[in-house]
């Protein structure tokens, strides 16, 4: 066996000169601004002095607040590369029509589009929502962080792996060519026999890994460190979608670990769980995907319910209408998201009333989701609406989310559907609720709560320009889809031979376009918050006149969040408060215990890459020295004692007493 | 003046939607044509709670604008029961009308379902003998046979108007779907499974067919022309067919069912009888053993660790797409008996 040992193939495994795609000039280009953009990154760190900082105080945090931050930035990081992803698709069918046939050939063009679907919903959504959660949760319900820190710091790297595999992916080798949810057989290891689709299930078995382990964690600090006095029925409203989404996640995500396992094996070693032969049924894939795909819908837009609904009673100025029946209507939807997965393929043929079943359940969800659009309208009923950026998010929300919640509804009738699946209209539908409502809502989130987590707010004029051309962008982008759809256009396709076409995919492009200088703007926005932070800044902590607990405490809040864990007597905590004129205490500090930072979430989660960089490129030797690493690390973190410290006193003290005579400095 | 430019300004957009066939909307089959229909009813009973969402939001947030000193202020306001119950009960109502509507066309629009009616007006008379087309997505084109006429096309698809169509669909190695909007709604074709569709053209033309499920690197290029002719029309079509001396052979389908991109249309004057159970079985090479005829042996307990003697390789499908190192065989079952005794005993 050892006499035909290739020592190169033991090392390398199939990576060689030739998967490096450096005679692709797209390719080549976007190198060389990422390999300008990184030297420029790393030349600055280094110039400025900022490794030691960031290795201390952000790579080894295990503070929620950082970590959410963390989350959020990894998050806009890959949107940018996400919507390039999608501009040169939206370049591509605005111009292959007839003879020509556009820039991108098929095997460039159906890495695109597997690759954006992957990307924005693993990872620009998915950091989006669990950096809010990560931040805002622990400080909405009164807690000095999440119940297992270095737990977190772990997830979180294991995200930012994945999508660093993702990246990877683009100048070492290449991605899937098979869509973002990858369905055999073509996924399978005789149509998809090179690297892509390895790529692609080990960059979600990574992050995967990661969400499960931040599910776990916030289930179990909601559950069990409230503040006193937070009883579930007090608990506000984000943090009852986090709740639900988190439980979401722990029931959904083992189904994609499973699934994508049983693909492994099926590419690995051989054995027929999806293939054609020996007894495999892809369809079985397909059903075990959408279990966990059709929650995940869901895992995304529920803290975003959250969000708006915290945006849209603070800028109202008044109670959230129908706090119970929000709460009901998220459960509702939390339970119900199980039982409409075969909605995703009615035209597998399955009989009449199988279809009948999922459909209704499907349309039954959109009586809880109703509830809660309703229950937003009559908030702002009778309220004083402050058109800040958060609340015109909402507002773009509640507008464009309807009509995507429609033409779902319109999609989920069996009948209906055979005439609409795979096509563009539905391309445009779940554009329609994942931007109008995810992204619309990650946006409101972000600006809501950015004041609590840097102290200053972001600036107005460069966030109304990004409002104006993402709400304009996404019409003009998405429209023309459902109008292509509704003329047979189906998706996934690099060319077109009906010239009529042509004009929506241009107007389609136009409005790509917009949202891409929404994002610029979005980025502008905050480059110039930042250099005007001191005309923006946020001294009293609670700049919106907010209603719940996180806006008690400082902007930025200090490490341990509360000097003293808040007691709660009524929901709305913290207008509660206001109203009982509540004196914040400035003396009788104590000690406060705190967990400690650690290397350990970084290192394993850098040795688990690493094995599974050389599973993809079957690297056997790094597979197991890697192996070996993560376990060893694992063992050796279980052996460190030191995890916790106290913050003396006199600090608590030092630093409520900056706090105090900030706020007195600028009390009218 | 500003009203004027606003409307001027939608001008070329109504221009755009006159020019534009919707498809979709104004189908020339009747199964298209009742799914359009059904489409329609279900937007317009969601308008009833969308519109006035929309127009509802628009008034609020305008009316209840924080300088408009004007409008009542309760800020503890929180809960009305009456609402409550519209809330919740609109949609319910929306939904249960639309959930009964949607349990009758699911099983009435059933692809699985024969025909009862030609169109609004005609149900389908008694002497009329359906038309069968065999289907099987290839990489990357379309194969359809016609088991009662003998012959079969590639990337071409032809029906008389006002006949039913039963259509019985499979694919070779990977999944799509088959859609050919004018007619009727889509169902997938998936490789060692067969589904049905039922469908009628009721007007001569000229139609779009292609693969509504990606499945590769020629998915773009998997369109078809389907064309509705008259009957007469449609016998000369055949007749012209059957004239061809290419023989849709076993061997000719194995080669045929290798990737291929924009593929000339094609005909066969004869089939080999049974090709099309042996593509969802699996068996087309006799070499190998049919699926069925694997179920009746594990049905009987199987062949236990003897079964893997059976078990032969064969290069991949796709193995011209690829670099060779990297490339896996296909593992099958090889065949016991021969093809012929397997055709018989199904």
């Amino acid at each position: 066996m050892f006499a035909n040992l290739n020592l190169t193939q033991l090392i390398f495994g199939r990576l060689t000169l030739e998967s490096i795609p450096y005679h692709e000039p797209i390719l080549l280009a976007t190198f060389v601004i990422v390999a300008l953009g990184g030297i420029a990154f790393l030349g600055s760190m280094t110039y400025f002095k900022l490794w030691g900082p960031f290795w201390r105080d952000w790579m080894t945090s295990i503070d929620h607040k950082r970590i959410g931050i963390m989350y959020i930035v990894l998050g806009i990081i890959m949107m940018l590369r996400g919507v390039a992803d999608a501009l040169l698709m939206r370049a591509q069918q605005a111009l292959s029509f007839g003879d020509s046939v556009g820039f991108l050939p098929p095997h460039h063009y159906d890495q695109l589009f597997t690759v954006h679907g992957v990307i924005m919903i693993f990872f620009v959504a998915m950091p989006f929502v669990t950096g809010l959660m990560n931040y805002v949760v622990p400080l909405q319900i009164g807690a000095r962080d999440v119940a297992f820190p270095f737990l977190n710091n772990f997830s979180f790297w294991m995200t930012a792996y994945g999508a660093v595999l993702v990246m990877i992916s683009l100048f070492v080798g290449e991605f899937g060519r098979t869509g973002w949810l990858a369905y055999p057989p073509l996924s399978g290891i005789l149509a998809s026999p090179d690297v892509g689709v390895d790529y692609w299930i080990w960059a979600l078995q990574i992050a995967g890994v990661g969400t499960l382990l931040s599910g776990i964690n916030l289930i179990v600090t909601i559950i069990k460190m409230r503040a006193p006095g937070m009883t579930m029925m007090k608990m506000p409203v984000f943090t009852w979608t986090a709740l639900c989404t988190n439980i979401l996640i722990v029931m959904a995500f083992p189904v994609l670990t499973a699934v994508l396992a049983m693909l492994s094996l099926d590419r690995y070693v051989g054995t027929n769980f999806f293939t054609n032969d020996l007894g495999g049924n892809a369809m079985m894939y397909v059903n075990l995907i959408w279990i966990w795909g059709h929650p995940e819908v869901y895992i995304l837009v529920l803290p975003i319910f959250g969000v708006f609904s915290e945006v849209v009673s603070t800028f109202s100025g008044k109670r959230l209408f129908g706090y119970t029946s929000m709460v009901y209507a998220t459960v509702v939807i939390t339970i119900l998201s199980y039982l409409v997965w075969l909605h995703h393929f009615f035209t597998m043929g399955s009989g009449a009333s199988v279809n009948s079943f999922f459909g209704i359940t499907t349309m039954i969800i959109s009586i809880p989701t109703g509830a809660k659009m309703f229950n937003w309208l009559f908030t702002m009923y009778r309220g004083r609406i402050r058109f800040e950026l958060p609340m015109l998010w909402t507002i773009a929300f509640m507008i464009t989310f309807v009509i995507g919640g429609m033409t779902g509804v319109l999609l989920a009738v069996p009948a209906a559907d055979f005439v609409l699946h795979n096509s563009l209209f539905l391309i445009a539908h779940f554009h329609n609720v994942i931007i109008g409502g995810v992204v619309f809502g990650s946006l409101a989130g972000i600006t809501y709560w950015f004041p609590k987590a840097f102290g200053f707010k972001l600036e107005r004029f460069w966030g109304m320009c990004s409002f104006w051309l993402w709400t304009i962008g996404f019409y003009l982008a998405f429209m023309p889809l459902y109008v292509l759809g509704l003329m047979g256009v189906t998706r996934r396709l690099s060319h077109f031979e009906d010239p009529t076409l042509q004009i929506w995919f241009i107007v389609a492009a136009v409005g790509a376009v917009m949202i891409f200088l929404g994002i610029v703007c979005f980025v502008i926005q905050i480059v110039v918050s930042i250099m005007r932070r001191e005309s923006l800044k946020d001294v009293t902590g609670d700049p919106w006149n907010a209603r719940t607990l996180e806006w008690s405490t400082s902007s930025p809040p200090p490490d341990y969040n509360f000097a003293f864990t808040p007691k709660v007597y009524e929901l709305d905590a913290w207008a509660d408060m206001k109203k009982q004129g509540y004196v914040r205490p400035e003396t009788g500090f104590r000690a406060i215990h705190m967990p400690k930072n650690t290397a350990a979430g970084f290192a394993i989660a850098s040795f688990s890459s690493a094995c599974a960089f050389g599973l993809i490129w079957h690297m056997w030797l790094l597979v197991i020295l890697s192996f070996v690493a993560t376990l060893v690390a694992v063992i050796a973190h279980t052996f460190n004692y030191k995890r916790d410290y106290y913050i003396p006193a006199d600090v608590v003290a030092k630093t409520e007493a900056a706090r105090t005579a900030l706020l007195a400095s600028h009390v009218h | 003046m500003i009203r004027k430019l606003a409307l001027l300004s939608l001008l070329p957009l109504m221009a755009l939607l006159n020019g534009c066939k919707l498809v979709v909307l104004s189908p020339s089959g009747d199964i298209a044509n009742q799914e359009s229909h059904l489409l329609m009813v279900a937007t317009y009973l969601m308008l009833i709670i969308i519109v006035p969402v929309i127009l509802l939001t628009i008034f609020f947030v305008w009316r209840y604008r924080a300088s408009n000193e004007k409008a009542t202020y309760d800020p503890e306001w929180n809960h009305s029961t009456g609402l409550e119950l519209i809330i919740w009960g609109g949609p319910l109502l929306i939904v249960i009308a639309l959930g009964l509507i949607t349990w009758i066309t699911t099983h009435t629009l059933d692809p699985y379902r024969p025909l009862d009616r030609i169109s609004e007006q005609q149900p389908v008379p008694a002497d009329v003998k359906p038309l069968t087309v065999e289907v099987v997505a290839l990489d990357w084109k379309w194969l359809f046979i016609y088991p009662d006429l003998g012959i079969a096309t590639v990337n071409e698809l032809a029906a008389p108007v006002n006949v039913p169509i039963r259509f019985k669909i499979t694919a070779s190695n990977v999944m799509n779907s088959f859609y050919i909007p004018a007619l009727a709604g889509q169902i997938y074709a998936m490789p060692s499974m067969q589904t049905k569709l039922h469908a009628v053209i009721n007007e001569p033309g000229q139609y779009e067919g292609f693969s509504a499920n990606y499945s590769g690197a020629g998915f773009s290029h998997m369109r078809f022309k389907f064309l509705g002719m008259s009957q007469q029309d449609f016998d000369r079509w055949v007749q012209a067919g059957k004239s061809h001396k290419n023989e849709l052979t076993r061997e000719v389908y194995l080669t045929l069912e290798k990737p291929s991109i924009k593929d000339p249309v094609q005909f066969y004057g004869s089939v080999a009888p049974e090709l099309f159970s042996a593509v969802i079985n699996r068996c087309v090479d006799s070499k190998d053993m049919c699926k069925s005829q694997m179920a009746a042996i594990d049905a009987k307990g199987g062949l236990g660790l003897g079964g893997i003697d059976a078990l032969a390789s064969k290069p991949s499908p796709y193995a011209a797409l690829f670099d060779g190192n990297a490339l896996k065989k296909q593992v099958v079952v090889s065949q016991l008996c021969t093809a012929k005794e397997a055709v018989l005993r199904e």
